[in-house]
């Protein structure tokens, strides 16, 4: 038994079922008909990218990590969190390819799994949301200093020079503003949160 | 099995059912079936009753043959598969044993039953009540002969590129005239353009030039360039097409040929066609040294003469007096009994892929580009160079896929970039010594001997990246990028972008239909695909001939192929057009429309529906009639007809609604 | 007088001042009615979707399901800022696309009174509105203080042109719109070929190298191609390429000053507005340079423009004709 444990555990994905439903999963969480399905691998994401020299896969290589099931390699993958949404790879894609909204998906897989392997991203996002969920507009001072403090404190000096001109050319506003009906904006995003995409 | 007695007024029927193996006892109760027809159907004329595991074999046919003869049976049916298959089969069979073919009918039970459902209960009963509409139908079938029609022996060809020229010559050394008919100045299509051919790497023009003065000195050929086809009317065996041959402004009794004119012509204009507009070529012109005919054509817009007069150095000069500046269009009309279209391919415009340059970056060029570069009769003399005409490339990307199997453009795969690309690897390598990067998605090199040659290639050097280029850029990222094209790609392989600094381009561009494929198709009366290629009657058994009857079509204007491919379409056309043209005559089916005289009111509402143009009105009777041989049976002008003036043979009223009874009997 | 629901988005009132005073500037010669939508909220940007498919695009449809009801004489929504007009577009798009989507943000609406059907407005960005609602004719009669000697690099970003689910763009790569309307202003534009390119976005909080990386691209190309100043028409890239100028300069040890402000702000200037009303000196890379050179009565460049080459050798295929989404023919001018 262990032995065959060690031998399935080596290979590429396949690890249990639902592994093999990985591609299929990834595509129906993903907004709009994505035809993840139909990529055949030509690169021209990976070639697109603006931000591929930093990423430990390309585009490209990611889906072919879904294909093959690798579920943990693939939501431990930094790729999502450096797509800059630019959508280069989503007009050339000759499969039409939804590639942005996928990378979407895969962020929020790897916050629910928490397996994302640079904590920075996520706790960006996070920070964000939060003002949103608070204000009903987002709150730049208040979403830098939360995250700056918390994540990149030694970045702050060398930016209190353009902190401080956005602050003086009141590009940046000390209090958050509120919108009226908050109460209505809450109520609609807790009955979203209940709600699933499937089919 | 069992006989039982008809009732007096319907004809004697026998009945058939087919197991098919498993195919269709499978699914089907077929014991159940002929039980059923022998007794329920008994009233609706069914003598006989059996089952027989292949109806098709020589056994199986016999069968019918021999109930003919003994039974007396008037009409036959046989349930077993689609009439696409074997309706001929059974037809012939009762032919053979004395009964008219058009007395047998076939009922699918396995495409439309077997091979659909998977309820045998359900499928059962369908196909009962299939069964039983035909037998209800057929007896209002009626003695049919095939029509024929007598054969023109000649052919028109339209397109002289190398599949057309083939066709043309087969059929002239078989003794038949052809007409060639040519829209640019010269035979030779595209071919004429290339200079190395894969994977031989014969020279294009050295292979194919005998070919055009065979057929432009074949005394069954009568050769019509700078020609165009008008209109086309009649129907097989008989077509009547009228040629516009355009004004030349050359009288070709008198020229020699000798290039004067072209030489003393003081215009210059840039040449779009035949040098892909890299060149340039005078006003009168002769598109390229070997031209077949040898006649120069003068482009009348750009000429000074026609535009404001003065000029007409060429006529000063040519020593026969050959130019004609009042000579006009002609029109001709023959009468062939075949036509050809081989009409080619037009190439997928690089502009639109606005990330690979092309049109904004001077380094970046077309396939088509780059053979006319590489031809020594090109505008660089055959040396390959850069967009400054002067420069040799140090490093050269070569492109796979430009707007091939691309959602944003073409979806289709247009079969020849992957061998064009390795083929100008090859030829830059052995003209330049330059660093070659080739990138592709997957290498399609799947003909004789097309797979040596990228052994070949990447013996010699090439270095090949498996990755769809991104971008085509000049904007460097730094000081080594400076100056050069850059080729941001993944190399998939390896799982890295990779910008590679070159010095030009190549863009394998993919083929497209003829932008005009679908006026000149609706001319001949023929349909284009979703992707606007002509479609052809089968895909897999019949690639030359088209669903018009007569109108046979080869080479690139049926999809994208290679040389050998287009070869062998333009002679298989022959082929068949030849085996027309020796059977004198032509059969044609029987089903077809007929217009009841007495009862048209001449309404006309018929008249503009037929897509066969099968029908015409005749004026001093102010009736419509059908021509039997242009009708292919489709029905719209049966449904059309307000006064019901309309039947088929066929599928007459009576037979629709008998078989429409028989169908519902069940229920 | 046309006449759009207004959807500022969140950086209109801070980071992306000197934009909404341009806008509000131009709005008048332009004859423009804007509506704001009533009590809007934070489109998301790209944070939202990033954590939660169905709460990220409900947060989206509240302002269409408000826009919808607030549709009078005007169903049209113009959102200056990139984000948000993708996000509006997007949400638009996919909700039509895949119904399982609209069913669910439709659910989620519900419960705060709302709903909407995709389609029922139009989303449309300020330049879009500019080239094929109001033209390039009319902005032409409003200049008054031609651009004339100034060299500007038009930097469209990369979120409207694509992926422009709608169609409204002639290109996704090289679109002429914001070329057009510099040229419109008398300006000199230059042939900047990362005009789509990326910023980084908010890669300048979450992975500054990356970020820094992109930024320098882009200025060090509009530096190459000798612009006075940069135009665009997104706050995360004026941030970008403007606040973060220091810290890419910092980080590379370059030394670029290229001023990068909204094109609005330009048009305001053109159009005779005092550039301090324009927005005009918010940004943090001054663009007083660049503003020097413009109204001179015989402008004296100081570099002086890369010559033109004259066309030699091979020629060159000619250029595609490109259509504006309205079916105005692009006008091309040497």
């Amino acid at each position: 038994m262990a032995l065959a444990e060690t031998v399935l555990t080596k290979g590429a994905g396949l690890k249990k079922p639902e592994d093999l439903t990985l591609l299929h999963e990834v595509a129906e969480a993903t907004a709009g008909v994505s035809h993840l399905e139909m990529c055949i691998q030509c690169g021209t994401c990976g070639g697109s990218c603006p931000s591929a020299a930093d990423m430990d896969h390309t585009p490209r290589a990611l889906f072919a990590m879904l294909r093959a099931g690798m579920r943990e390699e693939v939501l431990r993958s930094n790729t999502p969190w450096i797509c800059v949404s630019c959508y280069h790879c989503v007009v050339r894609c000759p499969q039409e390819v939804h590639i942005a909204d996928v990378m979407y998906t895969l962020k929020g897989m790897a916050i629910k799994a928490k397996k994302y392997t640079d904590s920075k991203p996520p706790d960006f996002s996070q920070t964000f949301v939060g003002m949103v969920e608070t204000f009903g507009r987002s709150f730049e001072l208040g979403l830098a200093s939360r995250f700056y403090l918390t994540h990149q404190p030694l970045r702050l000096p060398g930016m209190a020079g353009m902190g401080w001109g956005m602050l003086t050319k009141k590009r940046m506003n000390i209090l958050p503003t509120r919108i009226k009906n908050m109460e209505q904006l809450t109520a609609i995003l807790e009955k979203a949160k209940t709600l699933e995409l499937s089919s | 099995m069992s006989e039982n007695t008809p009732k007096q007024d319907k004809p004697k029927v026998g009945v058939y059912v087919c197991h098919c193996g498993s195919n269709i006892a499978g699914m089907v109760d077929v014991e159940a079936v002929r039980d059923w027809a022998r007794e329920h159907l008994a009233e609706d004329g069914v003598v006989i009753s059996r089952d027989y595991k292949f109806m098709c074999s020589s056994l199986g046919q016999e069968l019918i043959e021999k109930d003919i003869k003994e039974l007396g049976l008037e009409r036959v049916v046989v349930a077993a598969c689609s009439p696409h298959l074997h309706e001929k089969t059974f037809r012939t069979a009762s032919e053979r044993a004395g009964l008219n073919p058009y007395l047998t009918e076939l009922v699918s039970i396995r495409e439309q039953v077997s091979w659909v459902h998977t309820d045998k209960a359900i499928a059962t009963e369908k196909s009962k009540a299939l069964l039983a509409g035909t037998v209800h139908r057929v007896a209002y079938n009626t003695e049919l002969e095939p029509l024929k029609v007598p054969i023109n022996p000649n052919t028109l060809v339209v397109g002289g590129g190398i599949a057309g020229i083939q066709a043309a010559l087969e059929i002239a050394n078989a003794g038949f005239h052809v007409y060639l008919v040519e829209r640019e100045p010269s035979i030779g299509g595209h071919m004429a353009q290339f200079d190395k051919t894969f994977p031989t790497l014969d020279c294009s023009a050295c292979i194919l030039t005998p070919r055009m003065v065979e057929a432009g000195t074949h005394p069954n050929i009568t050769l019509l360039t700078w020609s165009e086809v008008m209109s086309v009317s009649g129907y097989v065996g008989n077509f009547n097409v009228t040629i516009k041959k355009r004004a030349r402004y050359v009288n070709e009794e008198l020229c020699t040929g000798c290039g004067i004119c072209v030489e003393k012509c003081p215009q210059k204009v840039i040449d779009d066609v035949y040098e892909a507009g890299l060149g340039y070529r005078k006003v009168i012109y002769t598109p390229f040294a070997q031209a077949v005919p040898k006649y120069p054509v003068l482009d009348r817009p750009n000429c000074t003469y026609f535009k404001n007069g003065k000029c007409k150095a060429c006529e000063k000069f040519c020593p026969t007096n050959a130019i004609d500046f009042t000579q006009e269009d002609e029109y001709l009309n023959v009468e062939v009994g075949n036509i050809i279209l081989a009409t080619g391919y037009d190439l997928f415009d690089a502009r639109k892929v606005t990330n690979y340059g092309y049109g904004r970056l001077p380094n970046v060029f077309t396939s088509l580009e780059f053979e006319r570069l590489s031809n020594a009769a090109g505008p660089t003399g055959g040396e390959i160079t850069l967009r400054d005409g002067k420069t040799k490339p140090q490093t050269v990307g070569i492109i796979h896929c430009v707007g091939s199997r691309d959602k944003n453009f073409n979806n289709y795969c247009s079969s020849i970039c992957c061998m064009q690309s390795l083929k100008f690897a090859h030829l830059v390598k052995e003209r330049t010594g330059a660093d070659v990067y080739e990138f592709y998605i997957d290498m399609r090199t799947p003909m004789k001997a097309y797979d040596e040659f990228y052994q070949r290639v990447l013996d010699e050097g090439t270095l090949f990246v498996r990755g769809k280029v991104a971008e085509v850029t000049n904007a460097a990222h730094g000081p080594h990028e400076k100056g050069k094209l850059i080729i941001q790609v993944e190399d998939t392989l390896v799982g890295k972008q990779r910008r590679i600094p070159v010095d030009m381009v190549i863009l394998s561009v993919g083929m497209e239909p003829r932008h005009d494929a679908k006026q000149t198709g609706q001319l001949f009366g023929i349909s284009c695909s979703s992707d606007g290629w002509y479609i052809e009657r089968h895909p897999k058994l019949d690639p030359v001939t088209t669903m018009t009857e007569g109108i046979l079509i080869a080479g690139c204007a049926s999809g994208p192929k290679d040389i050998p491919a287009s070869v062998a379409q333009g002679a298989a056309a022959a082929a068949r057009v030849l085996d027309k043209i020796l059977q004198k005559e032509v059969e044609l089916e029987p089903i077809r429309a007929t217009v009841n005289e007495e009862k048209c009111s001449g309404c006309r509402i018929c008249n503009n529906l037929c897509p066969f143009n099968a029908i015409s009105f005749i004026d001093d009777l102010a009736v419509t009639r059908i021509n039997p041989a242009l009708c292919q049976g489709c029905g719209t002008c049966v449904a059309a007809c307000p006064a019901g003036a309309i039947s088929g043979t066929g599928f007459s009223n009576e037979q629709i609604f008998a078989q429409i009874d028989g169908l519902l009997m069940g229920v | 007088m046309n006449k759009y629901l207004f959807y500022p988005g969140c950086s209109m009132e801070g980071s992306a001042r000197a934009y909404y005073e341009s806008i509000k500037a131009i709005q008048g010669p332009l004859a423009m009615e804007l509506e704001e939508i009533d009590d809007w909220n934070c489109c998301g940007a790209t944070e939202y979707l990033s954590i939660n498919l169905i709460p990220a695009y409900s947060l989206i449809a509240r302002n269409l399901a408000l826009a919808a009801k607030q549709v009078n004489g005007a169903n049209s929504v113009m959102a200056p800022c990139s984000a948000c007009y993708l996000n509006l577009e997007k949400a638009d798009h996919y909700m039509a696309e895949r119904p399982a989507l609209g069913e669910k943000v439709n659910e989620a609406l519900a419960a705060g009174g709302l709903h909407y059907d995709p389609g029922s407005v139009q989303i449309r960005h300020l330049v879009d509105v500019i080239i094929n609602d109001i033209g390039l004719e009319a902005v032409k009669t409003k200049v008054v203080r031609p651009l004339t000697g100034l060299r500007v690099a038009p930097y469209l970003g990369c979120m409207v042109p694509r992926p422009d689910y709608a169609k409204r763009w002639s290109d996704h790569e090289h679109p002429s719109e914001l070329d057009d309307l510099m040229k419109a202003l008398g300006a000199e534009v230059i042939e900047f070929p990362m005009k789509t390119a990326c910023c980084g976005g908010h890669m300048t909080q979450i992975g500054p190298e990356t970020a820094y990386e992109l930024i320098r691209r882009l200025v060090a190309e509009a530096e190459e191609f000798q612009a006075d100043i940069m135009v665009t028409m997104c706050p995360m890239c004026q941030m970008n390429l403007d606040a973060y100028q220091g810290e890419t300069n910092r980080h590379f040890g370059t030394n670029y000053h290229m001023p990068i402000v909204f094109f609005t702000q330009l048009m305001a200037v053109a159009f005779g507005i005092d550039p301090r009303q324009a927005g005009f000196g918010l940004e943090l890379v001054s663009a007083k340079d660049a503003l020097a050179r413009i109204g001179l009565k015989a402008p004296q460049p100081e570099k002086a423009a890369p010559p033109r080459k004259k066309p030699e050798g091979l020629p060159m295929p000619k250029p595609l004709p490109k259509k504006y989404a309205s079916g105005q023919e692009v006008v091309m001018e040497e």
